[in-house]
């Protein structure tokens, strides 16, 4: 059985983090048949995180945003080539070029893309754009050295608040515009959103929340400005569109695949179900675009847009890929990601947003030093610190153990009891950017339900 | 030669700077900087530096995909 396991043909489509990592691993593990790996971009995986972060401070080029190699993959690499569907029936991988490429194991590794700006003409102005491709930063980098005289960065989540960083390190002019009440809220509640507006304001960004942006304008075909729903405008030469992420699962449509806006629905083997909710075994998922029950999370189907996850549900993928049953194993890896801005490094492991209450457990918002637990039903399933990522692992533990909220005395740095308050999640429709983290299953007492908005 | 540096793993502990400091910064008290795609003669630093790192977050390579015949846009170190 592992015979035949470590031979036959494997096709990984998307060829990023996940499908690097999954390649890698399958060899690691002995698979010595023939790899493809099948990606539309015209390049070798490369690294997204610096995009948002160095490379637009124009101290890293974005072509250099690489990323190293574990061991060889021994692979073809088809590359500039889209997937265009997955026949199940002759396992064969349909190509947009026309080409059809056999498969005795599938992964899938498609990750996400921009969402765009919802408006088709107005998102055609020169000056507005979105970052998640390596020509998407090396392009706002450009714009940034070119020295606008205002950045409109719309949508606060991660990548909006890194954006906006980066500018005001240039010493740019930058406007947030934000939907909800405050930058970070959709992925880390009310308590850090709050002091994330503070901290974007005290670095000299102009921050609106609670307004959405009605109609970029322009003028021949140029971006110069904005207007707001509470009828005000702001002139602006660039845009960027941070509205948080699509996942790219259009094309399985006709798949028999249980595949749609919420990404692929795999089981925690990385398995992939069909539309009937039968679990494939030829049919992998790992990163982005994967969708996934997690046990410390009451099994809700959760969506990781985390680096971290991409790396480590590659490598289950892979590993059960090349073994028979009983030596699969589970992706449990609690959810863990980081994010610097502002000169702060905020870290967090769990899923802030699994969550009904909060407190601050170490440090304060006025050091700006904490780290904020997050409990639901009297159990820790989150922490997040900011410029104190040596506490995180003392947490960690807490989730995988699911220690009692609020954490006891000795896990806090202070006498007094724990000042416990609501952990603020809003609904994620109220966002302008789709949180990090999807809790796309259902509880009945809470609306965590996740429809992704369309525009 | 390529790196990486698990952000999630790293501590901030800032051996890594020590050893290779055009390669390793840290952007206020613990967020790293660092430029993935080290000049040559940085290399011997930054190998340095990965054996030093305490919680062996930083990995160094050659460029993955290379074999693939795509460079990424003007770059092929
Ligand atoms: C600007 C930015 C900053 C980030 N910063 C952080 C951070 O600080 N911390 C953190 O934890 N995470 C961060 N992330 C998230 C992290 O980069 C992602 O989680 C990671 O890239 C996911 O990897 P993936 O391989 O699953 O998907 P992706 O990287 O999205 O790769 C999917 C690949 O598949 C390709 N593809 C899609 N459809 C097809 C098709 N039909 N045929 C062929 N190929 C296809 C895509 O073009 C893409 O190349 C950031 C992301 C961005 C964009
Ligand atoms: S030595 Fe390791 S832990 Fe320390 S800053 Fe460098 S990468 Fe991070």
């Amino acid at each position: 059985m592992t015979g035949e396991l470590t031979q036959g043909r494997i096709v990984i489509v998307g060829a990023s983090l996940a499908g690097l990592r999954a390649a890698e691993t399958l060899r690691a593990e002995g698979f010595g048949g023939e790899l493809t790996l099948v990606g539309d971009e015209p390049h070798p995986p490369y690294d997204r995180p610096p995009l948002s972060k160095q490379v637009l401070l124009g101290r890293v080029a974005a072509a250099d945003a690489g990323l190293p190699a574990r061991r060889p993959v021994d692979a073809h690499w088809k590359l500039g080539v889209r997937a265009s569907g997955v026949d199940p029936v002759t396992k064969e991988v349909l190509l947009a070029d026309g080409g059809r490429l056999p498969y005795d194991r599938l992964l899938i590794a498609t990750g996400t893309r921009a969402r765009p700006w919802p408006n088709p003409e107005e998102a055609r102005l020169d000056g507005v754009l979105t970052v998640r491709t390596m020509e998407d930063a090396a392009g706002l980098a450009e714009r940034l050295d070119a020295g606008p005289r205002r950045v409109l960065v719309i949508g606060a989540g991660f990548t909006g608040s890194e954006i906006a960083s980066a500018c005001r390190e240039r010493g740019l002019a930058v406007t947030v515009a934000e939907r909800g009440p405050a930058p970070l809220v959709g992925a880390l509640g009310g308590t850090l959103g709050a002091f994330a507006a503070r901290l974007q304001r005290a670095h000299g960004v102009h921050l609106r929340c609670g307004v959405t942006v009605t109609s970029l304008l322009g003028s021949g075909g140029r971006l110069t400005g904005a207007e707001f729903s509470d009828g005000t405008r702001i002139e602006a030469d660039v845009a960027v569109v941070a509205l948080g992420a699509v996942r790219n699962t259009e094309w399985l449509a006709d798949s028999g695949l249980a595949a749609g806006p919420r990404g692929l629905a795999c089981d925690a083997g990385c398995r992939a179900f069909t539309m009937y909710g039968i679990v494939t075994d030829d049919v992998f998922v790992a990163g982005d675009v994967a969708r996934f029950p997690h046990p410390l999370f009451e099994y809700q189907m959760l969506s990781l847009e985390h680096w971290g996850n991409a790396v480590e549900q590659a490598e289950v993928a892979a590993h059960n890929m090349v073994s028979p049953g009983p030596r699969r194993r589970p992706h449990l890896a609690v959810p863990a990601f980081w994010s610097s801005q502002f000169g702060l490094n905020i870290k967090s492991v769990g899923v802030p947003t699994f969550s009904d209450q909060v407190t601050i457990a170490q440090g304060s918002v006025e050091e700006g030093r904490l780290v904020v637990v997050y409990g639901y039903r009297g159990r820790v399933t989150a922490a997040v610190s900011v410029n104190r990522a040596k506490w995180l692992e003392h947490y960690r533990r807490l989730i995988e153990t699911a220690a009692p909220f609020p954490p006891a005395p000795g896990a806090a740095d202070r006498p007094e009891a724990p000042r416990v308050v609501p952990s603020d999640v809003p609904d994620p429709k109220v966002l302008s950017h789709g949180p990090t983290v999807a809790l796309t299953g259902h509880l009945p007492d809470r609306r965590l339900a996740v429809v992704r908005p369309a525009g | 030669m390529q790196i990486v540096v698990d952000l999630n793993r790293c501590q901030g502990y800032a051996q890594c700077v020590f050893l290779a400091p055009r390669v390793f910064e840290l952007h206020g008290e613990e967020a790293l900087r660092y430029a993935p795609a080290p000049p040559d003669d940085q290399a011997e630093r930054v190998r340095r530096a990965a054996a030093a790192c305490p919680v062996q977050a930083i990995l160094v390579g050659d460029r993955a995909g290379a074999e693939s015949g795509k460079g990424a846009a003007a770059d092929d170190r």
